[in-house]
This record gives structure tokens, C-alpha cells and sequence, in this order.
């Protein structure tokens, strides 16, 4: 197990690499010129120039990689060439809002979802499964911003109960934070819902399926101890990668859903810095999301080996 | 027993799970907000995040909204386009050659220390750097000094009768006054320090670049006496803090104001209006009635349109009021208006706009092209994507250039990459450009000293590089206008020159509606939108 877990972990320097020199040449060869966004209109050529020196645009390639990575491997980001503010500091101004976000809407999903997919396998090709099945295909067909709208008119316009946008830290007080994060919780809960409501149905069909699960049935052990022990546990392999890969896409930004209730978050943060070339914000977010892609990846594998044992082998 | 151990091992994780997840949903920082709950804070959805936050070293609009709430200027143009004393008055010697200012009592920066003629003097000639006009001023510059604390002395060679309008100008680059430690910094590199002697304090511990900023009133501000009017008079200031947010969602800004979460939309999409109208407790309504001007521009250095008369054709084709119909929409935020420096500003003349004003000349454009010996070489036509502002001139160029005869590969692409290829000079088949559209506000082209496009000095002119030494000349001979009328008899000779030669085509003028919460009060006309005066209720 221990040889498996350093094994993986070790896997994630290659990539990383690979991920970084890509980010980088990628960035390049994009056309665009954060000194034209800084400059404005009216910008001379010469000026231009002189801010692109400045900032040291105009060195050569490779002394630009060797001075990022060289700060990279001191844990800094760099500065963004725009707001002239540390990466770092940017990221940590952001990221506490996906991540809050993220956790809630996982949460949320699991706690609903995860009910109804084994219902829908419990129950199949009853009511219960085409209500499960037809909520799943609506999840999945309705773009999340409509469905983002839709909430913010029912609940914060029609019925006042909760704010329409913002973000608020939980240390500014429970409800504050709680009552701008419901909409954009349930809002993309809609989605990952059906996701892993449709994954549980048929991980449980299959696994219902089981001689095992008939054994167990035959010796009267209840339906309850059936559905979640036995059965859920031996399904719980794919519900777990198709949970750990929608968290880190959660992490990696929703912009969509962070534009429409206005949460400042990685998304925005990552969509601004390409609009604008702000190379060392860009580099750095895509870094940072490859590398929650990597561990929650890493976390998943491992999760396997907690669910079934023989994969670590 | 294998599934026991497993169940309480899951168990415990579980708990070791929630309790991680309850400790990082109270992680992050936050003040708590019940001292300033008796505070009046205005919440502004502002056009975009501030990013930028040295309003010399860029043109952005938001940077420069940003350098009025923290920076003083020495004059300011008042709504009735003439300059008066904002930090300063100011004697002009008889020959006008030496302009004496004295700085007005009691002007602080933000960290207490007094304003100096040091800090103007260094200030202004950071600014120079950066600024058109203040570089036209600079060439006649004999010397820009200190005298003592209080008096800045600025010696001329030749006249310069604009010399007060030109520092008094409120777009693109006004020259705000800092500290001299900051501004004997380079003019090309972004000053790190944000202390102004303006209404406002810069909260930097509040700041995330393109999602908020905060000010807060600057206690030892000082207002100027008497009314405000655009940037001159007394800025007085009603409220404890002003916060700018920015929502990149129009609806999720127009819902919040009507949900009272914000108290103003600087910019409010025209299509989205009866939204808001329909809100008793929301005002819509136009402070800027001069709003901005939409352009556009060609490369001069490349065929075709180095050819005056395909310019021409070209522009006879156009109509601005399918150009403004598309790109607006609403007859009440759109005029049609040849005059290059803008309907409702004192140089205004709309001369040679006839076909621009009364629909286009299709015929006349087939017959101008005809004659041009045009041979069917491809235009390249930048259509940026992204800007909702930008999108709609170019499709509607394109066509009714096609319609006239052109061959137009109208190419997409966003605004970043258009501003980048636009700074290109090589020929458009290897990268380079025919025609691009943009928008100016009006303040920043009413004049033919601060108009980019009216500069012909070739490679050193604004992109499109056209070579006219007559627009040059028109221009010294503007700089030497001693009175508003001679100003305006060059002015006509510029436009008629303008239409003439196509160094760019005017596509008219549009307003940007302003939205607010019925409890804002006092908020001034203006083109740049200010917080001082304004009052909110509680």
C-alpha cells in the first residue's frame, strides 16, 4: 500500500512539469500583449516597448521560463503583470469562495443525490426511477445559468428571502456566508445531482445484480443493511471518481454560475487574466488547478484501495 | 470483521471529513461589518474591475475614475468647457509665455504630509510623458519649476493658448498630483504607492483587483468653494465609504440594484432598460449627455486604403444610423453626428458628414471605387467578439462595403488580439489590418490637439499611420488660436480636412444610460462618474 501510495504521488512531478513547460510555450504562442491592455489607446509604440521591457516581456523565452520556474520553486507566483499585485495573494483572495462553494454544492449533491440513485436502483422501473431518471436528464439539459435565473427570481426577487449575488467570508457570520451561497449551491447542485444520481442508479443495478447480494437477501438480512452496506459500498468505486472528478472541476471554476451571483472566485480569476494576457496569473491558475486535478485524482486512487482492496495490488 | 474495522475506519474519517470541511468554510478573512453598520456606504457596480491602479500609466477609464476619487488636479474644464482653479490659480504673463500657479491653503495627502509645488512639478512632468497633449506643451517648454512651496512657475517659448484646458481636461490622462517620491518614478513603469491629496483614501487592504475596491472619505479634505461642475468646484463628500464592485453580469447587477443590495450601474445595457424602468425604486437616467463617439479607422500604409479615394468610397457607403440603430438600438441614447469633435462641444461642425449623416451613397461609393482602380484586394475588417460595444460596427460596415463593391474578409477575433494586431504595420495578408472600429468618449476626441486619429505624423502617429503634414499644420496653427473663435475657425478647416482625407470616419454618438437607487442624491452631470456631493438615505 505504501509502495502504491509513493509510487502515485511521484507520478504527479512528470506531469506537473510537462503541465508547466506547456502553460508557458502555450501562453507564447497565444496572440495578445498585456502591455497594449495596461498602455490603453492612445499608447505610442515606443511606450509600448518600454512597458513590455519593463516588465520584462521582451527578454527571451528561455530566461523568462528559467526566472518563473526559479520563483516557482521558491513558492512564488510571481506578480501580475496588470494589477501589479502577487499571484499568490490574488489566488488567496479567490480561491476561499470556490472552495466554499465547491464543498457545499459536493455535499449537497452527495447527501441528495446518492438517496436517489440507490432508490432509482431499488426501485427499478417503477415511478420512483423515471422521477429519478427524467430529474437527471433535466439536470443535465438546462444550461445552469438559466437555472441560476430562475432562482434568483423566485427566491431573491418574487420572495426576498436570500440576496442575489455576492460573496460573504463564513467569519463575517454564518448566515451571511450561507445565505449568498444556497443559490449558487443548489444551482450547480442541479447538475451534479444528476451526475451522480445517474452513476449511483447504475453502479447499483449492476452491483444489485450480484449472486452475493441475492445470498444476502435469501438469508434475511434487511433491505437497508442490503441497499447500503453490501451494496453500496461494492458500488461506491464509480460514484467516487465521477464525485472527486466534478469537485475538482467545482475548484478548477464554474464562471458561468460565479458571474450570474457574483462570487469573486478562480473562475472570474482565470477568465479575467486570459482576457487580459496576464501571463504569471494564468500560468499560475493553471498550475494550481492541474495540480487539484492531480491530488483529487491521487485522493480517488486512493479511495479505491479503501473500497476495494484488490486494486492496490 | 474486515467490514467492521472498515465501517468504523469510514466512520471516523467521516467525522475527521466534516470536521476539516467546518474548519475551511470558517477559514478566510473578513472584518465583521457591525461597526460600520451606522456608516453610509455607497455600493457602485462600476463599467468594469479596476485593475490598473496608476491612472498615468494607462488610458482606462476605470483607472482614470479610479485617479479622480484619490487624486487632486490642479484645474479643472467645467461643464461650460473652461478651466478653473481646482488645487491651484493661477497668473499668465503678458507675453503668455510664464503661467505662475499658487497652490490654494490646506491640501493634504492621505499620509498627512502637505502638498508642495515639488510634488506638482514632479507630477506634471511624469505626466507629460505619457500624455499627447502634454507632450505638445513639453516642446514648448522652457522650464517647469518649484519657486517655493506654494508656486510653480511654468516658462514657455511660444504661447500655448490651450495650455489650461490641456491640464484641466478630465480624459484620457488628467495630470493627478501625487507625491513627489512617487511620481519622480519612471512614466513607464506603474507607481506601487496610492497616496493622493484627493476626497478620497485608497483602502489597499480592501482591494482585489477586478472584483472590488473601497474608499473612504479623506477626513482632512479641504473642498474647493462653490458648486461642482464636472471636475472643478468644491467636492464635497456626504458619505463614509464608497465601494466599487464589479459584475462582469449585466442582469445580476440590475437585480441587485432592484433588490437594494447595490445603489448604482454606472453603465446599464440599453436592451435591459425596462427591466429597471419598471422598478419604483430605481432612477435610470443620462448625466454625460455627450456620451461617446463610435469610429472608424483605416490602415494608411497598406493598399487599399492608402488610396485616398478608396477611403472615400469606403466611407460613402456607410450610414451611421444603421451603424447606431445596431449597436444601440434605442433612438433616445443614439444621435446621428458628423462633427468629429463631437455634437454639443464648441468645435463642433459637421462639414462633409453628408453622406455619413443622410444614410450612405451607395451608388456614389460603387462609382468613387470605380475610379479608385480598387482591384478587388481584400480588406481585412477587425470584428472583436467580446466588447458588447464593438461587436455590431463591423458586421454592418462589412456589408454595406460589399454592397459598394469591396472584397471584406471581416475576421473575428477577441478585443486582446485585435489591440495587439492593430499595433502591427505588416501588410494584412501577413498579419497586419485594413480597417478596425473602436469607441471614444467624447472629452477625449473634442479637441484636435487630444484626438488621436488627428495626429499625421506618420509612424509616430495613432494606428493607421497616416503621413499628412496639412493636419499638422492645422494643428500648430490650432495650438496658436488665441481665442474660441479662431480655435473654431481652424476646427471647421480640421473636420472639412478630416472628411476630406478619411483619417478616420466618424459613425456618430451614443449615451450610456446611468442607473441608481432612489435613495442616491446629488450625483453630478458628468462624464466621469464622481461620488462627491452625493448623499445616500439611510
Amino acid at each position: 500500500m505504501f509502495g502504491y501510495i509513493i509510487r502515485r504521488i511521484l507520478a504527479v512531478i512528470p506531469v506537473m512539469t510537462i503541465v508547466a513547460i506547456f502553460v508557458f510555450l502555450l501562453l507564447r504562442l497565444t496572440p495578445g500583449d498585456p502591455a497594449a491592455i495596461i498602455a490603453g489607446d492612445m499608447a505610442t509604440p515606443a511606450q509600448l516597448e518600454r512597458i513590455r521591457t519593463n516588465l520584462g516581456l521582451n527578454d527571451p523565452l528561455h530566461e523568462q521560463f528559467v526566472t518563473w520556474i526559479g520563483l516557482l520553486l521558491q513558492g512564488d507566483f510571481g506578480t501580475s503583470l496588470i494589477s501589479n499585485t502577487p499571484v499568490s495573494s490574488m489566488i488567496g483572495q479567490r480561491i476561499w469562495p470556490t472552495f466554499n462553494i465547491a464543498v457545499l454544492t459536493i455535499l449537497l449533491s452527495v447527501l441528495i443525490a446518492v438517496p436517489m440513485g440507490v432508490l432509482a436502483a431499488w426501485r427499478h422501473r417503477t415511478w420512483a426511477d423515471y422521477a429519478v431518471m427524467a430529474f437527471s436528464v433535466l439536470g443535465f439539459s438546462i444550461p445552469v445559468f438559466v437555472i441560476g435565473y430562475i432562482f434568483i427570481q423566485v427566491f431573491s426577487i418574487e420572495l426576498k428571502w436570500l440576496p442575489v449575488q455576492g460573496y460573504k467570508a463564513p467569519s463575517e457570520g454564518f448566515w451571511a456566508f450561507l445565505s449568498r451561497a444556497i443559490l449558487p449551491c443548489l444551482t450547480l447542485a442541479t447538475i451534479y445531482v444528476a451526475l451522480i444520481a445517474r452513476m449511483t442508479r447504475a453502479s447499483m443495478l449492476e452491483v444489485l445484480g450480484e449472486d452475493y447480494i441475492r445470498t444476502a437477501r435469501a438469508k434475511g438480512v434487511s433491505e437497508k443493511i442490503v441497499l447500503f452496506r453490501h451494496a453500496l459500498s461494492n458500488a461506491a468505486v464509480p460514484i467516487m471518481t465521477i464525485i472527486g472528478t466534478g469537485f475538482a472541476l467545482l475548484i478548477g471554476g464554474v464562471v458561468v454560475t460565479e458571474s450570474v451571483f457574483n462570487i469573486p472566485g478562480i473562475g472570474r480569476l482565470t477568465v479575467d487574466a486570459v482576457l487580459a494576457r496576464d501571463y504569471p496569473v494564468i500560468q499560475a491558475m493553471i498550475l494550481l488547478t492541474s495540480a487539484i486535478y492531480v491530488f483529487i485524482n491521487l485522493v480517488i486512487d486512493l479511495s479505491y484501495t479503501f473500497f476495494d482492496p484488490r486494486i492496490r495490488y | 470483521m474486515l467490514h467492521e474495522g472498515m465501517l468504523k475506519f469510514r466512520s471516523r474519517a467521516r467525522g475527521a471529513i466534516t470536521g476539516a470541511m467546518a474548519a475551511m468554510l470558517l477559514a478566510g478573512t473578513g472584518l465583521s461589518t457591525e461597526a460600520l453598520a451606522q456608516e453610509k456606504t455607497i455600493t457602485a457596480v462600476m463599467h468594469s474591475g479596476l485593475r490598473v491602479l496608476d491612472p498615468i500609466i494607462t488610458t482606462a477609464h476605470i483607472s482614470r475614475n479610479h485617479g479622480y476619487m484619490i487624486y487632486d488636479v490642479l484645474v479643472a474644464v467645467d461643464e461650460n468647457f473652461q478651466p478653473q482653479p481646482q488645487m491651484a490659480d493661477w497668473t499668465i504673463s503678458d507675453d503668455k509665455l510664464t503661467y505662475t500657479f499658487t497652490l490654494r491653503d490646506g491640501l493634504k495627502f492621505h499620509d498627512g504630509a502637505p502638498v508642495t509645488s515639488k510634488d506638482v512639478v514632479a507630477s506634471l512632468n511624469r505626466w507629460a510623458k505619457r500624455d499627447s497633449g502634454g507632450q505638445l506643451i513639453m516642446d514648448v517648454t522652457e522650464s517647469l519649476e518649484a519657486s517655493d512651496d506654494k508656486t510653480i512657475v511654468w516658462k514657455l517659448t511660444d504661447p500655448f493658448p490651450a495650455l489650461l484646458d490641456t491640464i484641466g481636461k478630465q480624459s484620457a490622462i488628467p495630470p493627478f498630483i501625487m507625491p513627489e517620491r512617487v511620481a519622480s518614478g519612471s512614466a513607464d513603469e506603474a507607481v506601487t504607492e496610492y497616496i493622493g491629496s484627493g476626497p478620497f483614501v485608497f483602502v489597499e487592504e480592501e482591494y482585489q483587483p477586478g472584483v472590488s475596491v473601497t474608499y473612504r472619505k479623506f477626513e482632512d479634505y479641504v473642498p474647493r468653494e462653490g458648486e461642482p461642475s464636472w471636475m472643478a468646484g468644491g467636492k464635497e463628500v456626504k458619505v463614509d465609504e464608497v465601494k466599487w464592485v464589479t459584475m462582469p453580469d449585466a442582469q445580476t447587477a440590475i437585480n441587485a440594484l432592484m433588490s437594494g443590495e447595490i445603489d448604482y450601474i454606472e453603465q446599464v445595457q440599453i436592451d435591459l432598460l425596462p427591466l429597471l424602468e419598471a422598478s419604483e425604486d430605481v432612477v435610470v437616467e443620462t448625466r454625460d449627455e455627450l456620451g461617446y463617439q463610435t469610429i472608424g479607422r483605416m490602415n494608411f500604409k497598406h493598399p487599399p486604403f492608402d488610396n485616398k479615394k478608396v477611403r472615400q468610397a469606403a466611407m460613402m457607403a456607410l450610414s451611421q444610423e444603421d451603424v447606431l440603430a445596431t449597436l444601440i438600438g434605442n433612438p433616445d441614447y443614439y444621435k446621428v453626428c458628423g462633427a468629429i469633435f463631437g455634437c454639443g462641444t464648441p468645435l463642433a461642425d459637421d462639414a462633409g458628414s453628408e453622406t455619413l449623416t443622410s444614410g450612405g451613397d451607395i451608388e456614389g461609393a460603387k462609382k468613387l471605387l470605380e475610379e479608385s482602380g480598387y482591384d478587388g484586394t481584400p480588406i481585412v475588417l477587425m470584428q472583436p467578439t467580446d466588447v458588447v460595444s464593438l461587436t455590431a460596427q463591423p458586421v454592418v460596415a462589412a456589408q454595406a462595403m460589399r454592397n459598394a463593391g469591396f472584397n471584406v474578409d471581416m475576421q473575428a477575433m477577441d478585443w486582446q488580439t485585435l489591440v495587439t494586431r492593430r499595433a502591427s504595420q505588416s501588410k494584412p495578408e501577413d498579419g497586419g489590418w485594413n480597417i478596425f472600429f473602436t469607441n471614444w468618449m467624447v472629452p477625449e476626441v473634442n479637441n484636435p490637439l487630444i484626438s488621436p486619429m488627428l495626429n499625421g505624423r506618420g509612424d509616430n502617429a495613432w494606428f493607421g499611420w497616416p503621413e499628412d503634414e496639412k493636419v499638422e499644420e492645422l494643428r500648430a496653427e490650432f495650438i496658436a488660436a488665441d481665442t474660441p473663435e479662431k480655435q473654431k475657425e481652424v476646427a471647421a478647416k480640421i473636420q472639412a480636412h478630416n472628411m476630406d482625407e478619411v483619417l478616420y470616419i466618424p459613425l456618430g454618438q451614443y449615451i450610456m444610460p446611468q442607473a441608481r437607487s432612489t435613495k442616491l442624491t446629488g450625483l453630478i452631470e458628468s462624464p466621469v462618474p464622481v461620488f462627491w456631493s452625493v448623499d445616500k438615505e439611510q
